[in-house]
């Protein structure tokens, strides 16, 4: 609680870039998906964040929006997955460079 | 004192099992250490005072995202198990400096922002008997919505990723094409 | 406005209106035909008739009445048309329908075996109807229309024969020459009409005859410092010359012969030719005005000695002729020429005096030799006529009080008087004796060739009397020449008549014709008769002198059957063949004029097919290469820009699609650094 806020800031942010790193870096498509669940996470770390560190926590905006963002994480996950695993079944493959369909 | 350093040991490893899952080879040390971040950021929402938020990232996060996770790595392993993949793509630096413009891009505007200065409250909490007045009182609409968009989620989630029939049976018929059988049989 | 003068124009109607019905009459109604130009004739005639005895009551000055009508307006100018009746209007009225309806009736006979009969009578009536217009015109324009319809006509008519290609020539030579001759009477009378503003000869005062008028033109000077009076005269006088046949212009009327003999009587003597002589007679006041009014004025000094020239010019071309008609044409061409010679000296009843008398004893000859001509079936050489007194009696008869008024034998023949009258003013004429003389020396010459003529023609032996010794005249029979029908000789008596009495009316004792043409009333003196005793005498000695010396020298020939080559041309031959060519005028003409005229024509020619053609080609050469080039550009610049933009575009799209590689985590990566640089412009554009 009493780490400044900048700190709490740079961890959510590092968080979120190495979601992000290993979204655009990895090939399966599996660990895409973590590295955007990862990205999510730390959205609603900053969500937390503020909402301790901000103007009114006694108005629990925040909390709500991150119990929101949970669930619909929750569901998107579900769907990403079962998409990932209807391309596999597909194409019998996992690399995201081959799902290129959509090359213009 | 001792809240700054938990939360920093907390920060740590937490961070040190997102690389672990970002970094690793084997796709289900992936997924495990994706859930040990999960449990890491779910200890910093209570180490600041929102406990039903920590609570609800471990039940749904922890207990479901990284179990759906690791189901489907379970249902994809055939291709990983034949051939020596290369983890990263071959532009795999250009990802990295793109994530560290992302990481300045954002720190850089916050650390100049004046909103900075202010001082926090001493005390917060995020009662549950507030959170679901709030709920049902304001936020009944999104909740709502909340319940069909986890249904339509469900369904879909099912009906994508349901074999037909006739290819399941195919394919099931056939023990050379099954992946594990294939791989017994080799 | 007494009746006869409202009428007036019905004297030239008649025959006009006569030619029109004709000209729509089929080729086998010969007989409607000649009824309607005989019969209009006619009632022209009466109706001359009764206008000249309208014009001989007056009580002061000459009797002078007009009618006028609009004919074309202009905005605030009118151009109107007018008719005169005065005593020249009233005298030629007469002559002209007299001597045409003569010899109108002698066409009957003579034209009897041709086949377009029709034809001939519809252009003899629209010659009469025009030459009438020119008559009673009291309007130049008017004279000018019915002169120009009279060249229509005698065009026509010369080459009625139209088949013959010298008919069709002289036709042409006819009408291109006297055309010339035109121009300058157009070009008169546009001036006049500019300097006066009107055409109108008589208008009560305000015609271009009048007293007004002739003021202002004598004032005004123009080129060479002559009066603008004189110079129209002289372009009026042009006309004249080509239409009368004097010196230069006089080509055309030797080969106008190539029409049958009533045309050739009756226009190329009698009437047509005569135009030019009534036109200088009818712009005579303008003519004769100037500033000196003693001395004679510079136009009609001018027109003397044009008419001098002539006389004596055409009288030696005639000697050496061997065609009967061609001898009689330049005998009227001569003729004229003392008739102009005559206005020149001594005024309008001088000049017009001898023009009537000349009229009727010429279309007396022409029509006798005609007679002759088709009593020797078509034959003209006079060398092969001969002996046709015994034949012919009545058309030698005739023929030879012709001759003898045309030569001028004294008292009882009108050419003397007329001639006479000529002689003598020319005597007192103050300017020059040359043209008297010239005259005398004129009647020797006419005297001589004409007793030439008739002593071939009418004595001596008719090849079918000469003893046919030679083979070859076994093989061709000589037919005996017959006289004429009397629908052919009635006319040459009658004529004959009026060549003796008509001199009477212009004695100096007893000047009718004078006092008629100038309105005064006539005085029977025979002291005057005295006065000109003496110059009577002299013509009398030389037209004499004239006949004795052709008869010596021809009527032995006339017996002989040798008559190819004449005694003149044995002692003279070159002078003989001069004038046998007719001083080589023609050649000349063809050699200068007519050889500048088709040089000129070929150029123009070949400037129209080389230049304005070239011209043309190359614009339109231009404007295909015009066309190709915008095709070009339309090609290249157009299309291809566009194709090339097009192209252009597409590879820049291939181009711009490679970054559509379907790598979704190439996307992910650019989303990521453009937020980074969206939030760099956020940050630090905002600042």
């Amino acid at each position: 609680m009493s780490a400044p806020l900048l700190h709490y800031v740079i961890f959510s942010t590092l968080l979120f870039c190495i979601g992000f790193a290993g979204a655009v870096t990895r090939r399966n498509a599996i660990l895409v998906l973590i590295g955007i669940e990862l990205m999510l996470n730390a959205a609603n770390l900053n969500f937390i964040i503020f909402w301790r560190y901000g103007v009114a926590p006694e108005v629990l905006t925040g909390v709500v929006a991150t119990i929101f963002s949970i669930a619909i994480a929750a569901a998107e996950a579900a769907v990403g997955l079962a998409l990932v695993i209807a391309i596999y079944k597909h194409r019998k493959t996992m690399q995201v460079e081959k799902f290129d369909t959509l090359k213009g | 004192m001792p809240n700054n350093i938990a939360f920093y040991i907390l920060a740590a490893l937490t961070l040190c099992s997102a690389i672990a899952a970002m970094a690793l080879r084997n796709m289900v040390h992936c997924a495990l250490c994706a859930a040990g971040a999960f449990a890491g950021i779910a200890l910093v929402f209570l180490h600041l005072d929102a406990e039903f938020a920590g609570l609800a990232q471990i039940l749904v996060y922890v207990g479901a995202v990284a179990i759906l996770v690791l189901f489907a790595v379970l249902l994809t392993r055939g291709e990983e198990i034949k051939a020596n993949i290369r983890r990263a793509s071959r532009s795999w630096f250009s990802g990295v400096c793109a994530s560290a413009l992302v990481f300045a891009g954002i720190i850089v505007p916050i650390a100049y922002s004046p909103g900075l200065k202010h001082t926090p409250a001493a005390t917060a909490s995020a009662p549950v008997q507030k959170l679901g007045e709030s709920f049902v009182n304001e936020y009944v609409l999104p909740l709502e919505v909340l319940g069909l968009l986890l249904t339509a989620a469900l369904l879909g989630a099912v009906v994508i990723a349901m074999q037909d029939k006739k290819e399941e049976t195919k394919s099931i018929s056939q023990p050379e094409n099954h992946p594990v059988q294939k791989e017994a049989v080799q | 406005m007494t009746p006869i003068v409202k009428f007036l124009w019905l004297i030239p109607a008649l025959p006009l209106l006569a030619a029109g019905i004709s000209s729509l009459l089929s080729k086998k109604q010969r007989i409607p035909a000649a009824a309607l130009a005989i019969g209009s004739m006619v009632i022209s005639f009466f109706l001359s008739c009764a206008a000249f005895l309208t014009t001989l009551h007056s009580e002061h000055g000459p009797f002078r009445e007009i009618g006028k009508v609009d004919w074309l307006t202009f905005g605030s100018t009118t151009l109107q048309l007018g008719w005169v009746l005065d005593p020249l209007t009233g005298i030629m009225l007469v002559m002209v329908t007299f001597v045409g309806l003569l010899i109108f009736i002698y066409s009957i006979g003579y034209m009897a075996h041709d086949e377009n009969f029709k034809q001939f009578f519809c252009f003899l009536a629209l010659f009469a109807a025009a030459m009438l217009g020119i008559v009673i015109a009291d309007s130049l324009l008017l004279l000018f229309v019915s002169w120009e319809l009279v060249g229509l006509a005698s065009y026509l008519l010369i080459g009625f024969w139209y088949h013959r290609p010298s008919a069709a020539a002289a036709a042409k030579k006819a009408f291109i020459t006297t055309r010339i001759g035109d121009i300058g009477l157009m070009l008169g009378m546009f001036w006049l009409y500019s300097s006066t503003g009107t055409l109108l000869f008589y208008d009560n005062g305000n015609g271009c005859l009048e007293q007004a008028a002739l003021a202002k033109l004598v004032g005004e000077l123009t080129v060479g410092g002559m009066a603008v009076s004189t110079a129209i005269s002289i372009l009026i006088f042009c006309g004249a010359v080509g239409k009368s046949g004097q010196v230069p212009l006089h080509v055309w009327l030797p080969d106008a012969m190539e029409g049958p003999t009533p045309v050739s009587a009756l226009i190329h003597a009698a009437t047509m030719v005569a135009a030019g002589v009534f036109l200088v007679a009818r712009v005579y006041p303008l003519m004769s005005a100037s500033l000196t009014p003693d001395i004679t004025s510079t136009a009609l000094q001018v027109v003397t000695w044009v008419g001098a020239i002539t006389a004596v010019f055409a009288a030696c071309i005639a000697v050496a002729q061997n065609d009967i008609k061609r001898i009689l044409a330049y005998s009227t061409v001569s003729q004229l020429g003392y008739m102009m010679l005559g206005l020149g000296v001594g005024g309008v009843a001088v000049g017009m005096f001898h023009l009537i008398t000349h009229a009727f004893f010429k279309a007396l000859l022409f029509m006798g030799a005609g007679s002759a001509i088709h009593g020797c079936s078509d034959e003209q050489d006079i060398r092969k006529m001969g002996g046709l007194r015994r034949f012919m009696p009545v058309t030698f008869a005739t023929y030879a009080i012709g001759m003898m008024a045309l030569c001028g034998v004294p008292l009882f023949f009108s050419g003397f008087w007329s001639k006479d009258e000529i002689i003598a003013s020319a005597q007192h004429w103050k300017i020059s004796q040359i043209p008297f003389y010239l005259a005398l020396i004129g009647a020797f010459l006419t005297a001589f060739y004409m007793t030439r003529q008739i002593s071939y023609v009418f004595f001596g032996k008719h090849a079918s009397e000469q003893p046919s010794g030679k083979k070859q005249d076994r093989k061709q029979e000589v037919h005996k020449p017959h006289e004429s029908p009397s629908v052919m000789t009635m006319p040459l008596v009658v004529l004959a008549v009026f060549a003796v009495i008509l001199g009477f009316i212009g004695t100096p004792a007893w000047p009718w014709f004078h006092a008629y043409l100038s309105g005064h009333p006539a005085v029977v003196d025979f002291s005057k008769l005295a006065e000109s005793i003496g110059l009577m005498t002299v013509s009398a000695v030389i037209v004499f002198a004239a006949i004795g010396l052709s008869l010596a020298v021809y009527l032995k020939i006339a017996t002989r059957s040798d008559r190819q080559v004449d005694p003149l041309q044995k002692a003279q031959p070159a002078v003989w063949t001069v004038l046998a060519n007719k001083f080589f005028i023609d050649e000349l003409y063809e050699a200068t004029v007519i050889r500048l005229h088709r040089a000129f024509a070929t150029f123009s020619d070949w400037l129209d097919q080389a230049v304005w053609s070239g011209i043309v080609a190359m614009i339109s050469h231009i404007i295909v290469a015009l066309s190709w080039f915008s095709r070009k550009v339309d090609e290249d610049l157009v299309n291809g820009g566009f194709d090339h933009g097009c192209d252009g575009l597409r590879e820049g799209s291939r181009e711009l699609s490679r970054f559509e590689n379907g790598q979704i985590q190439r996307y992910l990566r650019t989303i990521g650094v453009a937020f980074v640089a969206l939030v760099l412009i956020l940050m630090w554009g905002c600042k």
